[in-house]
């Protein structure tokens, strides 16, 4: 089974790379751009068949290693 | 004393910091992260460089490897640990410092000298320096803005915590001496017990007359008393 996990920064903590892309999308000519926030994605192949289960080992996962739960926070999504 | 700088993959200050550290007569070993048992040790050095290629985030492999429950058992009976630079990005990641080192706040590597105030000598790290004393070591980083939530802030304030900021040469610290973008202008933090120390800048670069300074000497010689 294939679970992803999206980590972004939180929303109070600066995000640098996020105001560089989207100031150069602003430069490039997209007006409308209000913000950009930049963050990680991750694809997990799990040798798992229950969906719950899954989706806690994947959990699990990103609390210890993927999130730096200080500054990110992070959304799974079952496919 | 006896000190154990371990070597991961990528660090690549180890052997200045070994350099420094047999300088001062300490009984050094290097010992590799997949060591499961770290020898006997009074201090434990983590060093700069880019462990695992900054992979993920600063630190975070390298706060998993084998040698690091035996570095935090050390850490738990009082002994000694320093990490410089990814030293520092390291023990936070494993949960020893807290907080967190973003990238800077201009996007730039920065490798250049800059001035601290030694905010607390109440410390076996700045035993040999005098309290708001201004020295001059480098910094070569790409992530080290630290950052963390008011609260723990203030609480590295009231404790004394604090034991590097940056500054300018009279000693005041403001934006313009803010080479990162660090919260109160942080450069070292100490556990509450004070047995641990994480600074971003680099006290092994300035210990000989042919460095810039030698003004890291008293780190290495509060260690010994």
């Amino acid at each position: 089974m294939k679970i992803s996990a999206t980590v972004f920064l939180k929303k109070d903590v600066l995000d640098p790379q996020g105001k560089v892309v989207s100031q150069t999308l602003k430069n490039m000519g997209y007006k409308n751009v209000i913000n950009v926030r930049q963050g990680k994605f991750f694809e997990i192949e799990l040798n798992e068949t229950n969906k719950e289960k899954a989706k806690e080992i994947v959990d699990e996962i990103s609390k210890k290693l993927l999130t730096n739960t200080i500054i990110e926070d992070y959304t799974i999504n079952l496919k | 004393m006896k000190s154990s700088v371990i070597v991961f993959p990528g660090s690549n200050c180890d052997r200045d910091v070994a350099v420094a550290l047999n300088k001062f007569k300490f009984i050094n070993q290097m010992v590799w992260h997949d060591e499961t048992n770290l020898p006997k040790s009074d201090l434990v050095v983590l060093p700069g460089g880019f462990s695992y290629g900054d992979y993920l985030r600063t630190g975070c492999i390298a706060s998993k490897s084998r040698i690091i429950s035996d570095i935090i058992q050390h850490a738990k009976k009082g002994g000694l640990i320093l990490g410089i630079c990814n030293g520092f990005q390291i023990l936070i990641e494993a949960g020893l410092l807290p907080g967190s080192l973003l990238r800077n706040k201009n996007l730039r590597f920065l490798s250049k000298n800059v001035f601290l105030k030694i905010t607390d000598v109440k410390n076996q790290f700045c035993l040999d320096y005098k309290k708001d004393h201004v020295v001059e070591f480098p910094i070569a980083h790409n992530e080290g803005n630290y950052f963390v939530d008011k609260s723990t802030l203030n609480s590295l304030e009231d404790q004394n915590l604090i034991a590097f900021k940056y500054c300018n040469e009279k000693g005041i610290t403001d934006e313009d001496s803010n080479p990162n973008g660090s919260s109160n202008n942080i450069a070292g933090i100490l556990n509450s017990k004070k047995n641990i120390l994480g600074l971003m800048p680099h006290p092994e670069r300035v210990i000989d007359p042919l460095h810039s300074s030698q003004d890291g000497v008293g780190i290495f010689k509060s260690l010994l008393k």
